[in-house]
């Protein structure tokens, strides 16, 4: 059965409309705050550009708003293919943890994310929830103590960098490996390469048929209901699939 | 019946959750600790290295206006107006030939970022003020930066205190124009935003007129003690 499937150029859903949709809105509002924050943090650049108050309510509001779309795409009855990836940045086997400790030497990732990548995304989640609080005591320093202040403003700080710096790291990742990158731009990857690096994800996901859409539920479309209506995106890449599954 | 344990391969452990609690208890521990636990390593690792690291013992410098205002120290003048017997136009000079205030202080920002062991040096805001005869009327100042944009606001009394300065040297240099320079305001018993820049004018008025940072929303009485009334909290 495996080898026949893997005859069929088939493709799995990695991220549905929900979730790319609050990916990229997240990564703008990251984008604006981190470049709010650099007049704000270099004295060199605040002298050229000025405007502090401005900068200062921009990047201020701006990362107030950096969790809600994540929360937003968990929240509703639309959030229930990002509820099930949570889940999956939560529960690690002892197979995995011997697979980051030994950084994918030793151990078995076979599921829809590597440890790594399960690590990236619960460090950026705890990042922004931290950095959101600091910030809070930043902003409304009337309420707290001087000293909180201070620690509030290390920690941001110290925090901010760690976080460009696994950002950049994630950027270069995405730059390296297009099919993964793809996928959060499309939504779907080719079951070959699915079954490559996720094979116990590639087994348990339903496949899309060849030349559909990821939509914006991310569900494969059934065969009783309409025609999947084909975007003109999806019309123009074929052309891969012209690559015999290895 | 003592058996090794088997390794479970549906056996998860909830390591998603715990870096996200460990990391949001090490931020609240930050945010208790961080002003201690960042003083003590900037004493062991000296001010030289300990304002290298992120966050600590550096100047954050802002700009209001979108640009320093560049006033060459030869062409500085300050102007004394308002309810005065004798209205002054000063030169950095005479600043200097006035009896001259040494300090030492932490700079303390309202939101947090604070630089330990700053050296100030200056002419008592009290000895200009008296130099110019401040009229009966007069009983608070407004200050007046070259970037045109700022401005900040003192009562008599706080004017008078012993620690606040007409600053022409800072970090044991004259001051450098992102600093303020060449004559800022150095108010140290309150928050940095208290400290003008680059001072252009002091103009003895009636009553307090709140400053730009004031109108930004921060009290008008900035003690670093966190009191925000007019009055000098004791001890200062």
């Amino acid at each position: 059965m495996a080898g026949v499937a893997a005859m069929v150029p088939v493709r799995l859903v990695r991220f549905d409309g929900v979730q790319r949709a609050a990916h990229w809105a997240t990564a703008t509002l990251f984008a604006v705050v981190v470049l709010t924050a650099v007049p704000l943090t270099f004295g060199a650049v605040e002298r050229v550009v000025g405007r502090h108050v401005l900068l200062a309510a921009v990047h201020l509001w701006a990362g107030v708003a950096l969790p809600l779309p994540f929360l937003v795409a968990l929240a509703g009855p639309w959030g229930r293919h990002l509820r099930r990836d949570v889940r999956r940045f939560n529960r690690w086997t002892d197979d995995e943890l011997r697979w980051l400790w030994s950084l994918g030497r030793r151990g078995r990732a076979p599921d829809k994310f590597n440890p790594g990548q399960k690590l990236n995304a619960v460090f950026v989640g705890g990042a922004i929830a931290v950095l959101l609080g600091t910030g809070v005591v930043m902003r409304w320093f009337g309420l707290f103590p001087v000293d909180w202040r201070t620690g509030a403003t290390f920690v941001h700080q110290v925090l901010a960098w760690a976080m460009v710096v696994v950002v950049a790291g994630h950027v270069v990742m995405a730059l390296t490996h297009p099919t993964a990158m793809r996928s959060m731009l499309l939504g779907w990857v080719p079951g070959p390469w699915a079954r490559r690096h996720a094979p116990a994800w590639a087994d348990e996901e339903p496949a899309l048929p060849a030349g559909a859409t990821a939509g914006r539920t991310g569900m494969p479309p059934r065969r009783s209901g309409p025609t999947p209506r084909r975007s003109p995106t999806a019309a123009s890449l074929p052309r891969r699939r012209a690559r015999p599954p290895r | 019946m003592a058996t090794a344990p088997v390794p479970d391969p549906a056996r998860t452990v909830n390591v998603g959750r715990r870096v996200f609690l460990g990391m949001v208890g090490l931020g609240a521990l930050g945010v208790a600790f961080g002003a201690a636990v960042q003083g003590k390593v900037g004493q062991a690792l000296g001010s030289g290295v300990g304002s290298l690291l992120p966050g600590g013992d550096q100047f954050t410098i802002y700009s209001v206006s979108g640009s320093f205002p560049t006033v060459a120290p030869h062409a500085y003048r300050l102007h004394v107006t308002g309810l005065v017997d004798r209205p002054l136009t000063l030169t950095l000079a005479d600043l200097q030939a006035l009896p001259a205030t040494r300090l030492v202080r932490t700079f303390q920002c309202v939101t947090g970022w604070r630089v330990p062991g700053v050296h100030w040096e200056g002419a008592r805001l009290r000895d200009v003020l008296d130099a110019a005869g401040v009229q009966p009327a007069g009983r608070a100042l407004l200050f007046e930066s070259f970037d045109r944009v700022d401005t900040e606001s003192l009562t008599l009394a706080q004017a008078r205190l012993d620690d606040v300065l007409v600053a022409y040297r800072m970090l044991d240099a004259p001051l450098t124009v992102e600093h303020g320079g060449p004559v800022r305001l150095y108010v140290a018993p309150m928050f940095g935003y208290k400290s003008l820049k680059w001072l252009s004018a002091i103009r003895v008025v009636e009553t307090v007129v709140p400053g730009y940072w004031e109108e930004n929303g921060y009290p008008v009485n900035g003690w670093l003690d966190g009191s925000t009334a007019p009055t000098v909290p004791p001890g200062s």
